[in-house]
């Protein structure tokens, strides 16, 4: 029984600490990414297209024979930045929002989970499309459809968590004592959910990127020359059937950055659970 | 050694994670037709030591030392398969709580006769008859049928037998109960205690029996162990306990329990200040409905209340006694503001109050404060003592820098706290301590009336006694209005001057706690009375006949009253006071 | 009981009203018009005006919408602006398609994902039970498109066993059918088995640390049975709902892996309808999407209901 235990702290250890290094990583490379590249990412480094890994073009070229390593790490800074921008709207709007409805009740929250409603029963692809059909594909298009299809995902959370609190007796004696609603949401409820808040943050961000990855995939999220991970798979799709990596790396940055937001989730969950338990 | 069922020895059980061990070197034996109850405080290893007993250990627990036999078999070492053939068959289990522990999807009697399936005991058929007469003998209705139930489908009463008769069903050598009866209400308990001793004394079973009401457990253990922090402090008979305890930790038990029964010389009638007719009440509620839905000619769709009176001078405890369901919560709600009254009004002072908290004014709702029946919700978690305190002193009074702290550290000696908790969480804190600042709390903001919702029923008997004497000094030294509800009538006789008695949301008896108690006349108060146990024998087969002799009376009563619910006799209102 | 299951259509029919209204109402706040666009940057006025007409787009939007919605009821979904052939017949074949593809991968997924989640649960905390967590959060989290192409760069390029592009037309027999689905429904396999048996995986193991699972413990029921039947019979209303969900969304990840392997389906067309701004497909194909996923959603309310014994005491109370 011990040695289970004690693998499973180990275990925890290494994928938290592996979530971490990741993201850390990515940070670093949004931040400081013109200052690293290796070449110019619109630069031709190779005369034909797909050209294998070689000393300086470590990850080869991409379709047009510019260095896949320089476009990724370009395409780092749109792809997080546009991720993250569209998260803090979508918890903004979904935090503030759900925490309304789960203090006044009534027909502020019917009207609101209304409409979360019918935003969380349509397919967000889907819906995805539609607008991009309808008004065309730009950066601001794409975050704000982001911000507002997780804003209402985000607000079900964040109204289920406040719904708890607001039955809990301490609200109730700070409502008989006549405290603001003001007071009662910053004061009582938000140090209980901002633990859950912050988890669902980064859940959240991991589903941005994928989703908008997903719509630069198909050709309708953002537009060259400005190219995210999503983008940059697409651009070089057609180099599997000769064999090239130039689509895997992209889309591997996509998976990694996404497992380890999950991951880091999972771990401090799990912590949580065993600082519970003893 | 060999006639015995059970032996348990030097066992030793700690916390995974390390730290001081949960059971920490205990030895008992239980033998045939024997009933071994196991007394403690939460905390106290009881109920971990009693799941030893069918080599179970909860999640995070480990053995550190010891044995346990069970007719011969080492349970602590025993394969998995052997453990598994005994469970059930020759060791069975009643937990606390029935409604956690019968699983919701499937039917009861699946779940009763599983025992024989899994043991391949008996047919099919036969293990069907075999529970439906174990239902007739614990009086369930229409044993025939009511096994087809599922278990949201009947009452909690109900439930706690049916998990007796699963215990009962493969008539095992020792059954293991663990407060069978502590989740329910008095009255039920009695049922179910009587169901219980006669379950055990049918079969000649053996039992474990863990509790941590010395009265429950006087009516059917014929030997005691006491416990405390996971060691053994006390052994005897269940008499020689009762009558001559010998540690004092057991001495202070059997007190709580003795000062937790009725007794005809209740001290509430005699200290009552003579108030005399001239005397406004601080606190009037007058003729109150009040439920859930929507309300339509002063009458909600639900009514949780009805037609509710009653007066609270100064310096008074008025008692609110019911069982639950019977309203009293609410009525606490009502007057707190936080649940509107469909009808009728409540004044303070002569003057009537709004009835949402959000129409009273500050200093209205200053005067009543409410204290929370658990205080793990209703204290903020995430607040230190000294926040929580602090913000009451501001809001009410303006209190703030060092006037604030000394005034905080005012306030945790009233509760006979040292000041140095005021940094702590209330997560730091034991339940006892935990409801001593809940109470604190709502002294801040200097309230003349006292709601306190149910405020000792999650506490183990000691805690709740000491909390009891609390109430009853801060209601002397400051003079304040107090309403004390509670389910529990042997708390109350020791505390209030008046009580009125709730049930389905009516009063059915109020007046001085002396003469409610000592001569109820309505058959509902006799019934509660009576259920209130006892640690004299007899009091069980008493509180039986009591309850099999009111029984009529109180169907009639019962429909009287739901005539009365469709509004043709509001007239029966009984006022309190003199 | 019967007045939860009509309630509930009840509240789908009006969803996918408001679901068509939103569909029609974002192919309409199109900057310019469907004639200006269809037409082009260089189309003289008299053109526009003339398809304007031709179109019906001099008449009221409600007017519009209720003759659109009128037509879609009679099968009659308008005609493609760019093809100008109808609509319904350009659907009905790529319909197939989907569905073929959606059906196939909730075959194989469902069960697979069902009992590893099953098989994780028993094994809560072990070893095994910690990888193989790992794993299935890491291919939930991964998207369609990778998997996709280390498929296709696996079996395509280095194995040679299946084409990279699924070649699928009407007439293709059973072996060409087969080979032109296996790689799109590898892709979706990997990633609904992934999320379902995580999710199954949490609610199993939920469950087995509830009080009546100590019980059956205590009671001598062997493990197997406290699985396959305590827990199983409490998770079946959940875990249906959990289906239905991930076979809602495989009308996402439809439309991602259909571009990948460039499979004919319903995907494939509306995306590229949404590149040529062809709206009545666009309409039409974001409309079936939607409903496939209003009505899954529906289903997996409606057997979570079924299943709960509590519900159908509740339905009798409120009848009385």
């Amino acid at each position: 029984m011990l040695n289970v235990a004690a693998v499973q702290r180990r275990g925890i250890r290494l994928t938290l600490w592996f979530s971490i290094l990741i993201i850390g990583i990515c940070a670093l490379v949004a931040i400081f990414g013109p200052w690293i590249v290796p070449h110019d990412p619109t630069e031709f480094v190779t005369d034909e297209p797909f050209g294998r890994p070689q000393v300086g073009i470590w990850l080869g070229s991409d379709y047009l024979g510019r260095d896949l390593l320089s476009r990724l790490i370009d395409g780092t800074r749109t792809t997080l930045v546009m991720a993250l921008v569209a998260t803090v709207l979508a918890h903004l709007l979904g935090d503030c929002l759900g925490l309304l409805a789960a203090l006044r009740g009534g027909w502020v929250d019917a009207v609101i989970s209304r409409i979360a409603d019918l935003i969380l029963s349509l397919p967000k692809i889907i819906v995805g499309l539609v607008i991009v059909a309808a008004l065309g594909s730009s950066v601001l298009v794409i975050v704000m459809l982001a911000a507002v299809v997780y804003a209402a995902g985000v607000f079900r959370i964040a109204r289920a968590l406040g719904s708890d609190l607001v039955g809990m007796d301490f609200i109730k004696v700070a409502k008989s004592r006549g405290e603001g609603p003001g007071w009662i949401l910053f004061s009582e409820i938000f140090p209980h959910v901002a633990q859950p808040l912050a988890a669902d943050f980064a859940i959240r961000m991991s589903f941005a990127i994928l989703f908008m990855s997903s719509l630069s995939f198909l050709g309708l999220g953002v537009q060259p020359p400005l190219a995210d991970w999503g983008g940059l798979v697409r651009e070089n799709l057609g180099g599997l059937a000769g064999g090239s990596l130039a689509p895997i790396f992209p889309a591997m940055a996509i998976a990694v950055t996404s497992i380890a937001l999950n991951l880091l989730v999972d771990n401090i969950g799990e912590q949580q659970l065993q600082k519970k338990g003893a | 050694m060999t006639s015995s069922v059970l032996n348990i020895q030097d066992l030793v059980v700690e916390p995974m994670a390390g730290g001081r061990p949960v059971v920490d070197g205990i030895s008992i034996s239980v033998e045939r037709g024997e009933v071994l109850a196991l007394i403690g405080a939460s905390g106290s290893g009881k109920t971990t030591l009693a799941l030893a007993a069918l080599g179970h250990l909860r999640p995070g627990l480990r053995v550190q030392n010891g044995s346990v036999t069970l007719d011969g078999t080492e349970m602590l070492r025993a394969a998995p398969r052997m453990l598994r053939s005994l469970r059930g068959r020759a060791i069975a289990y009643i937990a606390q709580s029935a409604a956690a522990a019968f699983n919701p999807r499937m039917r009861l009697d699946a779940q009763i006769t599983e025992v024989s399936r899994v043991h391949r005991s008996r047919s099919h058929k036969e293990a069907i008859q075999t529970a439906h007469r174990l239902y007739g003998r614990l009086d369930l209705p229409n044993p025939d049928l009511v096994g087809s139930r599922f278990p949201h489908q009947v009452s909690g009463g109900q439930l706690q037998r049916f998990m007796i008769a699963m215990g009962l069903q493969e008539s095992p050598l020792l059954l293991v109960c663990d407060e069978p009866t502590s989740a329910l209400d008095v009255t039920t308990q009695v049922e179910v205690l009587r169901a219980l001793k006669q379950g055990i004394a049918d079969n000649n079973t053996a039992a474990l029996f863990v509790s941590h009401d010395l009265a429950v457990v006087s009516q059917i253990a014929t030997k005691i162990a006491v416990l405390r922090s996971g060691r053994m402090i006390e052994f005897g008979t269940a008499r020689d306990i009762l009558e001559s305890p010998k540690d004092a930790y057991t001495k202070e038990l059997v007190a709580a329990s003795k000062h937790m029964t009725i007794s005809p010389t209740s001290r509430g009638g005699s200290v009552a200040p003579a108030p005399g007719p001239e005397k406004a009440p601080l606190l009037a509620v007058q003729k109150v409905v009040a439920g859930f839905g929507k309300v339509t000619d002063g009458s909600p769709s639900v009514t949780t209340l009805n037609d509710i009176s009653l007066n609270l001078r100064k310096g008074e405890i008025v008692a609110v006694i019911g069982e639950s369901g019977s309203g009293k919560s609410t009525l606490a709600r009502v007057i707190a503001g936080l649940h509107p009254a469909a009808r009728g009004e409540i004044y303070m002072d002569g003057k009537r109050l709004a009835g949402s908290v959000e129409n009273r004014t500050v200093s209205e709702r200053r005067r009543i404060q409410l204290v929370f029946q658990s205080a793990d919700t209703a204290l903020n978690q995430k607040h230190s003592v000294g926040r929580i305190l602090g913000r009451v002193l501001k809001f009410f009074h303006g209190t703030s820098g060092s006037a604030r702290e000394t005034r905080v550290a005012e306030l945790l000696k009233m509760v006979q706290l040292p000041p140095e908790y005021a940094n702590r969480l209330p997560s730091q804190l034991s339940g006892g301590e935990k409801q001593r600042v809940n109470l604190a709390r709502a002294l801040a903001a200097e309230p003349e009336v006292l709601i306190c919702d149910e405020i000792t029923s999650a506490l183990d008997t000691i805690v709740a006694e000491s909390i009891i004497r609390l109430v009853e000094s801060l209601s002397k030294e400051l003079g304040l209005g107090i309403i004390f509800i509670s389910h529990d009538l042997a708390t109350v006789s020791a505390l209030a001057q008046e009580v009125t008695v709730l049930r389905h949301g009516r009063i059915v008896e109020s007046g001085s706690t002396q003469a409610v108690l000592s001569a109820p006349q309505n058959p509902y108060t006799q019934l509660l009375v009576s259920s209130v146990p006892q640690a004299r024998p007899g009091w069980l087969e008493e509180a039986v006949a009591t309850r099999n002799r009111l029984r009529h009376a109180l169907e009639a009563d019962r429909s009287s009253q739901a005539l009365a619910s469709d509004g043709v006799g509001n007239a029966l209102a009984i006022t309190t006071g003199p | 009981m019967l007045s939860f299951i009509l309630k509930r259509v009840l509240q789908t029919i009006v969803l996918l009203l408001a679901v068509s209204i939103l569909v029609f109402i974002g192919c309409e706040i199109l900057p310019g018009d469907v004639a200006q666009v269809a037409l082009g940057q260089f189309a003289t006025e008299d053109n526009v005006r003339a398809l304007r007409l031709e179109l019906g787009l001099d008449r009221p939007a409600y007017e519009r919408y209720l003759s659109w919605l009128v037509g879609i009821l009679q099968g009659d979904w308008g005609q493609s602006i760019t093809t100008k052939t109808p609509v319904a017949t350009m659907l009905s074949e790529r319909l197939w398609n989907t569905g073929l593809l959606a059906l196939v991968t909730t075959v194989v997924a469902v069960p697979l994902a069902l009992v590893l989640g099953l098989l994780m649960a028993v094994g809560a905390g072990r070893t095994w039970d910690r990888s193989a967590s790992i794993v299935v959060l890491g291919l939930s989290a991964t998207p369609e498109f990778l998997i996709g192409s280390l498929a296709v760069l696996l079996f395509a390029v280095q194995l040679r066993w299946l084409p990279a592009v699924a070649y699928l037309s009407p007439g293709s027999g059973f072996s060409q059918t087969a080979r032109a689905l296996f790689l799109p429904v590898l892709t979706l396999v990997i990633v609904v088995t992934a999320q379902i048996a995580r999710m199954t995986r949490a609610i199993i193991a939920n469950l087995l640390t509830q009080p009546f699972v100590e019980m059956a413990v205590l009671k001598g029921v062997p493990s197997r049975r406290i699985v396959g039947v305590h827990a199983l019979i409490n998770a079946v209303g959940p875990l249906a709902n959990i289906v239905a969900l991930n076979i809602a969304y495989l009308v996402s990840g439809v439309v991602v892996v259909e571009t990948i392997f460039a499979y004919p389906g319903l995907a494939g067309l509306m995306i590229n309808a949404v590149q040529a701004r062809d709206l009545p497909v666009v309409q039409a194909c974001a409309l079936i999407f939607c409903a496939t996923y209003v009505i899954m959603i529906l289903v997996a309310d409606i057997l979570a209901h079924l299943y709960d014994p509590r519900s159908n005491a509740q339905a009798a109370m409120e009848k009385l």
